[in-house]
């Protein structure tokens, strides 16, 4: 894992002025008094983006800052509290176990996490924050995204956000009107972490004041998917734990592959979002309408059909299916069949140790069979994973007793391609509707990576070590301020305005050049435009066609009528 | 059909409608099997109602305890013949007995006077959902085929019959879902009935990739279309038991039949819940944090393989530590004390980590924190057997389930042979009982090896009845017997010795 996971503070040094003004003023106070300073800034612009929120909505609140923060944190307070009272306990490890682990292991790993130098990569990267979700973050396409119309509607306004901020508590149960209200929120609080829930029966902040359980209900969300690279340890040469290259992500290609076929053929989804979830994994958001409404067993049942590779680390044997293959699975092995001598064989070359070689053989259906395979790798130690896996079928013609079935073998054969290239996926997350996944552009508290959007045409192009950084966007648009400065001057002007003002909406000027187009999350951004284009328009046309069947007759009267 | 608008005649002046008596026609009953959507309306007398209903509840009983001993659909169907037989009866038409009608009404009626007993709390709706659905699936199954489909065609399910054509052109796929074995035809396709519908109706063949599924529809064989009855039936009796329950305040009674109604549902004993977690300390038993390596040699496969993981990989992933948790809570280990257990078994994480991501989950677990029901309710009650081998079958990594279930052979026998169990003959027959998925047999096949000597001496000297030694079916009672039986055991043998010593 090369520079992008430079610590924070290193990147930032040489980059923007404003944090670097921050960077120059913090270590002095750092180590001993940073988190009340900390909490002090953080309240007080908290008061100014407040009045703004006042302005615009008939928000009652204390006015002066010192005020505000009592108030701030009277609501954090009551927020911990609602979360305790009102979560069951199985949502509740929902809501964590998909990335707790992922946290415990940022914490225990030195390189992603430097942790003497907390104090200030902690100031900075919220300085780099805010920038981020000022001039950056994609509000609009989002808001369209979750809303699936140019108006808010219900989709929009009873969705619910929880927003994990940077003192560790979570504020579930967030909704918001507009996005513009979604926007000041965020920057006021500057959560280190936005999940997105389902949509409910009625506005999330007024849950509270149903009697019964019944009129407060998830109602809909998108269908999701979790890969998480963790999951494929024991077949994995390359890294382990929340580490991944370039070898290990061909696995989530396979994934990605594999499952995006199936929604499509088998169940005829279309609007299928993949994104990469900022260290060791992909989500997938299923946005079709009839995917969002799907109950919780349906979900149940999807993801059961999807599983293939099961059993615990005591499990033994992973892959346990019917013959006949089933459609599903046949076409699978298709899709994997290349990959599998490619990625697996010859990149991961999984059973190199004898250790490893031994597991293999006892996949291997016929004794016979297999003591001519141990024999000959014994021979020859550190014979590559290609050779072994031609060696089976070469002696399968010479040394296999006469009571080998071809078609035993040819079972055991997929098993052992579908057990190293068939997704693995985290099923609690894809099961329940009212289970909360990481939004896409959020950016990973870890290593500093936006959880960007991957395109479905060119997975092979993408390069999850590569993706935008919080730091590289810093550095990158003060890059383009000096070059594009001189001919552009207007324009950056006008950004630099914008961008310190917490302005910089898109309305201002036709002219105006977006901040992210001046940088590398240009392209994810523009893809997740189109992809929320598409899915705006059939939705559109969805709900055009209903009014149209029911009014048709009518109208039709009308203007012959007319005629 | 039998809809209620088409029965209930008005036969009276309108103006006298409101002093008269409703005057029902008689239902008939054309098919053996019922959806039961249209409640009875005929007298019966109070002692036929408790009868009627006490009889049905003990089908549903004992359905209910074939689940739970992982009882194979063609050893409960063996098992539920006589009492079905003797309780419930239910012939064919064709059968052309002369109790026909009796019968169909008896079991109508049991039906509707079941539902009020177990509509008022969620919970025994849910169970008696599920109870009447394996009914349902039992007489559906035995049913006569001709009858049976007869019985479906009044049920309305829209369903689309595939076309030859597209039967024919989908052949290699359908070809998969219809059989073992590769040497399926072409021609057993087009003999088959299929028909298309939204995948949505039928999640669990679609969850078991027992259909073929195409933009959005399941083809489902003729076979398998029971299931969507079943689902339909399930959907159906969910949404009647709802209205029940919200009428139920407002029932015009008196004082007659709802203590009839509370004793039914009283009756309806849980095995999976009966047992309550706290306050189930042993006497003289040391629960402590730091005495749990002591007390885990009484602990079952499923707690051992959990308790040894956590030793050496000081972590737990989410469910073992949900499964680990409640059953030491189980045990008696109370909150303090469980919050030391886990706080050193994890050593490799900081007092912060620990504090931010396990500890709430440790109290929730305890009551302690949490919302009204479920502080009031003391927590989650630990899993039984039932559940653990039902719910949450663990991933890649994940240390909690059922060993018996869950573990390929080798990994089990090592496990076993590490436990103490290494005679050839309890492995043979944990192995025969795993195959044929009675995991409960097999986990009290090894405890029985393991305290054969104390169980025998305690039923040579009577010290525990039978009822005492009756099939284990939760992980607590496992850990309760092999205590008592260990420790009752020696203390006897310590009396004796104390006793002899002061008579010497």
């Amino acid at each position: 894992m090369p520079n992008s996971d430079l610590p924070a503070a290193e990147a930032v040094g040489a980059s923007t002025s404003p944090s670097a003004t921050q960077m120059e003023k913090e270590p002095a106070i750092a180590a001993a008094s940073s988190p009340p300073v900390d909490e002090d800034t953080v309240m007080v612009e908290a008061g100014e983006v407040q009045a703004m929120v006042e302005a615009t909505a008939p928000v009652a609140e204390v006015p002066s800052a010192q005020g505000q923060a009592e108030a701030d944190n009277d609501m954090m307070v009551e927020i911990k509290q609602d979360k305790k009272s009102e979560i069951k306990l199985e949502d509740l490890f929902e809501g964590m176990d998909s990335d707790d682990d992922d946290d415990f292991l940022a914490a225990a790993n030195p390189l992603n996490a430097p942790a003497p130098r907390e104090p200030d990569t902690h100031d900075a990267s919220f300085e780099l924050l805010r920038i981020y979700y000022q001039r950056f973050f994609p509000w609009r396409y989002m808001f369209q995204w979750l809303n699936h119309s140019p108006v808010p509607t219900n989709d929009f306004k009873h969705r619910e956000f929880s927003l994990w901020l940077h003192n560790d508590a979570v504020m579930r149960y967030q909704s918001y009107t507009t996005s513009d209200l979604f926007r000041k929120d965020v920057i006021r609080l500057m959560p280190r972490r936005i999940e997105i829930g389902p949509v409910y029966t009625a506005d999330p902040r007024d849950r509270k004041t149903f009697r019964n359980s019944t009129a407060f209900q998830p109602m809909a969300k998108e269908l999701c998917f979790d890969i998480d690279l963790t999951d494929y340890d024991d077949i994995r040469t390359c890294c382990d734990k929340a580490n991944i290259c370039n070898k290990c992500w061909k696995f989530t290609n396979m994934a990605i592959k594999v499952l995006d076929t199936a929604l499509r053929e088998d169940f005829g989804y279309q609007h299928i979002l993949w994104v990469y979830s900022g260290r060791r994994g992909v989500h997938a958001w299923v946005c079709d309408k009839k995917a969002r409404a799907l109950g919780d067993q349906q979900r149940k049942a999807i993801t059961g059909y999807f599983d293939v590779v099961t059993g615990g680390k005591q499990g033994g044997k992973k892959v346990n299916i019917r013959r006949p293959l089933h459609p599903h699975l046949s076409r699978s092995i298709d899709i994997l069949k290349d990959h599998f001598q490619q990625d697996v064989l010859e990149t991961q070359d999984p059973w190199q140790t004898a250790e490893k070689a031994d597991a293999l053989l006892q996949q291997i259906p016929d004794l016979g069979l297999r003591e001519a395979l141990r024999k000959k790798w014994d021979a020859s130690p550190g014979r590559a994973s290609t050779a072994k896996w031609a060696d089976i079928d070469a002696l399968a013609q010479t040394s296999a007793s006469a009571a080998l079935d071809p078609k035993d073998l040819l079972d055991a054969k997929q098993d052992i391609v579908l057990e190293h290239t068939y997704p693995r996926l985290d099923s609690a997350v894809s099961q329940k509707l009212n289970h909360l996944l990481k939004s896409p552009f959020v950016v990973h508290p870890g290593t500093g990576r936006i959880c960007v959007p991957i395109d479905r045409g060119n997975l092979e192009g993408f390069d999850p070590l590569n993706v935008p950084t919080l730091q590289g966007l810093v550095t990158e648009i003060d890059a383009w301020a000096e070059t594009e400065g001189a001919a552009a001057a207007m324009a950056a002007v006008e950004v630099s305005e914008g961008g310190g003002g917490g302005g910089g909406s898109s309305s201002q000027d036709v002219k105006h050049v977006q901040d992210w187009e001046k940088t590398s999350l240009k392209p994810y951004i523009e893809y997740f435009r189109s992809f929320v284009t598409a899915l705006m328009k059939d939705e559109r046309e969805v709900a055009v066609k209903r009014e149209r069947e029911e009014e048709g007759d009518v109208d039709v009267k009308v203007e012959s009528l007319d005629f | 059909m039998n809809r209620i608008d088409v029965k209930r005649r008005n036969v009276l002046d309108h103006r006298k409608k409101q002093f008269a008596d409703p005057s029902y026609k008689e239902t008939q009953y054309p098919h053996r099997l019922n959806f039961y959507s249209t409640p009875p309306t005929a007298d019966i007398t109070l002692e036929q109602f408790e009868q009627w209903a006490i009889d049905r509840l003990r089908i549903l009983a004992e359905l209910e305890a074939c689940s739970f001993r992982n009882k194979t659909p063609a050893e409960t169907a063996l098992h539920m013949k006589p009492l079905l037989d003797k309780y419930l009866p239910l012939d064919a038409s064709s059968s052309g007995h002369s109790q026909l009608h009796a019968q169909r009404q008896k079991d109508h009626y049991s039906h509707f006077i079941l539902r009020l007993a177990f509509a008022s709390t969620e919970d025994l709706r849910r169970r008696f959902t599920r109870v009447e659905t394996m009914l349902l699936r039992l007489r559906f199954q035995a049913d006569d085929s001709r009858e049976r489909a007869a019985f479906v065609r009044t049920l309305n399910l829209d369903w689309e019959p595939v076309s030859e054509d597209e039967k024919r052109a989908l052949s290699p796929q359908l070809a998969t879902t219809i059989g073992f074995g590769y040497g399926k035809r072409a021609q057993q396709v087009l003999d088959e009935d299929w028909c298309k519908v939204d995948w949505m109706r039928v999640p669990d063949l679609v969850e078991g990739r027992k259909v073929y599924v195409k933009a959005g529809k399941a083809y489902v064989p003729g076979r398998e279309q029971q299931s969507m009855v079943l689902n339909a039936y399930t959907k159906r009796l969910e949404q009647a038991l709802e209205l029940t329950a919200r009428a139920l305040p407002r029932l015009d009674e008196d004082d007659r039949l709802t203590p009839i109604l509370d004793h039914l549902s009283k009756n309806f004993i849980t095995p999976d819940a009966s047992y309550t977690g706290a306050g189930a300390a042993i006497e003289g038993a040391e629960m402590t944090a730091r005495n749990m390596d002591n007390l885990s040699q009484h602990f079952p496969m499923c707690m051992t393989h959990l308790h040894r993981s956590l030793r050496r990989d000081a972590h737990l992933k989410h469910f073992g530590r949900l499964q680990y948790t409640l059953f030491l809570k189980g045990i008696g280990l109370n909150l303090e004390e469980c919050l030391v257990f886990w706080r050193s078994a994890f050593n490799k994480v900081t007092d912060d980590t620990f504090n931010k991501e396990y500890r709430y989950n440790v109290r929730h677990v305890y009551g302690d924190v949490g919302g009204d029901s479920n502080r009031r309710g003391g927590g989650y009650s630990p899993y039984s057997c039932q559940k653990i081998l039902t719910e949450h079958a663990p991933g890649p990594g994940e240390a909690h389930g059922c060993p018996y279930r869950h573990f390929s052979l080798e990994n089990l026998t090592s496990l076993l042979r590490a436990s103490g169990v290494t005679e050839r003959a309890v492995l043979q027959g944990v192995k025969e009982d795993t195959d044929s998925q009675k995991f409960h047999m097999a986990c009290n096949r090894v405890f029985e090896h393991l305290h054969r000597t104390e169980i025998k001496r305690a039923k040579d000297e009577g010290v525990m009845t039978a009822a005492q030694l009756e099939t284990i079916v939760h992980p607590n009672e496992y850990f309760k017997r092999s205590y008592l039986l260990k420790n009752t055991m020696d203390n006897k043998q310590k009396h004796r010795g104390a006793d002899v010593k002061m008579e010497g």
